[in-house]
């Protein structure tokens, strides 16, 4: 089946709470994408607990690695480099991941790819749509990282914006807290803002002064924990539905502005969006309705590409690979390595 | 039978290859540098000096707790990864276990100590009868007291080593009323030879796990449990 010009790629990812492993072929074909979420062991500490997620990575880690190896049909004899993720993230669950890949590669002789973790998710929109090539801009969007970011090629990046405060999916997670609907809040107001007005209260779009391309959504956050406050002292019955859907169009809004903004000014014809909130329906409307509006090919991964997984590492690591990047053995995890940087 | 042994467990970082009862390359640092930078390519220049073939190696053995929990997770993550590639099993030393095997032979009563924090050890007590290791007290998360108090009713001479043993040594002046010293420079830290020589004792008497099921023994539970659990 594999020709000796194959590229396969052992990707591994524990940057946060998924244990995951994959092996990609060629930078663009999954042969396997085998993810272990701990999310039911956090939900009842309303979010992730760093010690809890390192030691479930380790408990699982050669499980799922030998899971993406057997449902490939593959054994490491057939595979071409390791990836693994070496931030940012949580460090003691990222050194999981690194520890291991770097174990595996030094014991079977093949190289190590360190990858970056946006990168990875920038790379998700690879796998499905297999004519995309750079340039174009691509919003990353998560729990942990808010970047607008211009793709100038394969792992090479510019920055055009990031949020100074809370990452988008994090606002989500505070907001849902907030009215009561836990954790994880991504999902949560998705759903219920489908049964919500939202342009029921007017929550700030807020624009962050001297940089275009910023966010900050702490204020937004702030806005609705008011609005929710001055309710309860006037003894308003909240409508929780408008709530989430009035905070999920402001925060949606300001995504969409600044990044059409973005593909206008540079001159790009493509668009993409990656990591867990790409997989929010109303922002995935939202932006397919403004890209057709300005004939902007758009682009998104599946939602199972769009959370943390290993195959978008793999897809990263790929293309790093064949640029010539290699890692060494003494790789550290980064907890806030940046984007570009290595 | 060729054992790799790592521990990581604490401030050292170490790495040792042990041959049929021969310790053939060991490597130490006791430094501040991070294990996740250091030990692999300690190991590494292991392999080279000693022109290591990998496939030659029939089982990891690793300090498999307690100690820093990041510390134990680098170690015992190398040592999976290890494992997994070369198709072989993980031997689980105990940390302590492994860090009182550094006074084998002696007749007085062996104390390890890891720091803690949090006024804590990670310790146990130990001696050498017809020169095998013999566990008096299991290795537990213990108030630096509480453990004063077991070796002062043994009512034995006693050995200290470990990092523990610094940090405490103040302390143990007060507490301890028996005669006590404090292991020597040579032998008184963590150190992958005495993993994998202890390590070879074990697997001989069967205890091994595979490379999927092994994880550290931390002792403790992360802080997010303890607060829940009150």
């Amino acid at each position: 089946m594999e020709t000796n010009n194959d590229v396969l790629i052992l990707a591994i990812e524990s940057s946060c709470d998924e244990t995951a492993a994959a092996v990609v072929r060629n930078g663009r074909e999954v042969l396997s994408n085998i993810i272990f979420s701990q999310i039911d062991l956090h939900t009842i500490y309303g979010g992730v607990v760093p010690e809890i997620a390192s030691r479930k990575h380790i408990e699982k880690i050669n499980q799922v690695i030998q899971e993406a190896l057997d449902k490939a049909e593959v054994t490491l004899d057939d595979i071409t480099a390791i990836a693994v993720t070496y931030g940012p993230g949580l460090v003691g669950a990222l050194l999981v991941g690194v520890s291991v890949a770097k174990a595996i590669s030094f014991a079977t002789g093949k190289p190590l790819v360190g990858v970056h973790h946006i990168e990875g998710h920038i790379s998700a929109n690879f796998i499905e749509n297999k004519d995309l090539e750079p340039p174009f801009v691509c919003l990353v969007v998560s729990g942990g990282h808010t970047h607008l970011v211009v793709v100038k090629d394969y792992g090479e990046y510019e920055i055009l914006g990031y949020t100074r405060d809370d990452a988008a999916g994090e606002a989500f997670d505070k907001v849902a807290r907030a009215i009561g609907l836990g954790y994880p809040g991504g999902p949560k107001i998705d759903k219920l803002s489908k049964e919500g007005n939202a342009d029921a209260i007017s929550f700030p779009r807020a624009k962050v002064d001297s940089s275009e391309y910023d966010f900050s959504f702490s204020g937004l956050k702030s806005a609705v924990l008011n609005y929710l406050n001055s309710c309860e002292m006037k003894n308003i019955k909240v409508n929780t539905a408008d709530v989430a859907a009035s905070f999920q169009k402001a925060v949606i809004d300001v995504l969409v502005e600044h990044s059409i903004a973005a593909v206008k000014q540079y001159g790009f014809t493509k668009f993409a969006i990656a990591g867990g909130v790409a997989s929010n329906s109303a922002l995935r409307s939202a932006f397919e309705q403004e890209c057709k509006k300005r004939r902007i090919e758009f682009f998104h991964p599946s939602p199972i590409l769009c959370t943390d997984n290993a195959a978008m590492i793999g897809t990263a690591g790929y293309y790093e690979y064949i640029k010539g990047t290699r890692s060494g053995y003494d790789l550290n995890a980064i907890p806030n390595l940046k984007l570009g940087e290595r | 039978m060729k054992i790799l042994a790592l521990d990581s467990s604490g401030l050292v970082a170490s790495a040792a290859i042990i041959d049929n009862g021969l310790t053939i390359a060991e490597y130490s640092v006791n430094y501040k540098k991070t294990h996740s930078q250091t030990l692999l390519p300690m190991l590494d220049e292991i392999k080279k000096m000693t022109e290591l073939d990998l496939s030659t190696l029939d089982a990891v053995a690793i300090a498999a707790g307690p100690g820093s929990f990041t510390g134990l997770r680098i170690g015992s993550a190398t040592a999976k990864g290890l494992a997994l590639a070369l198709n072989i099993p993980i031997i689980p030393v105990p940390t302590l276990d492994a860090l009182a095997y550094n006074l084998y032979g002696s007749d007085k009563l062996i104390c390890p100590l890891m720091d803690a924090r949090r006024n804590q050890v990670y310790t146990g007590l130990y001696e050498f009868k017809d020169s095998k290791l013999c566990i008096l007290e299991k290795q537990c998360a213990a108030d630096i007291a509480e453990i004063s108090e077991k070796i002062n009713a043994l009512n034995r001479e006693t050995i200290f080593l470990g990092d523990g043993s610094t940090v405490y040594a103040e302390k143990l002046n007060d507490l301890i009323k028996v005669k006590f010293t404090f292991a020597p420079a040579s032998c008184n830290r963590q150190r992958a030879a005495c993993v994998g020589a202890l390590g070879e004792e074990l697997f001989k008497n069967g205890i091994s796990q595979t490379a999927a099921e092994h994880a550290p023994e931390y002792l403790r539970l992360s802080q997010a449990e303890r607060e829940r659990l009150g």
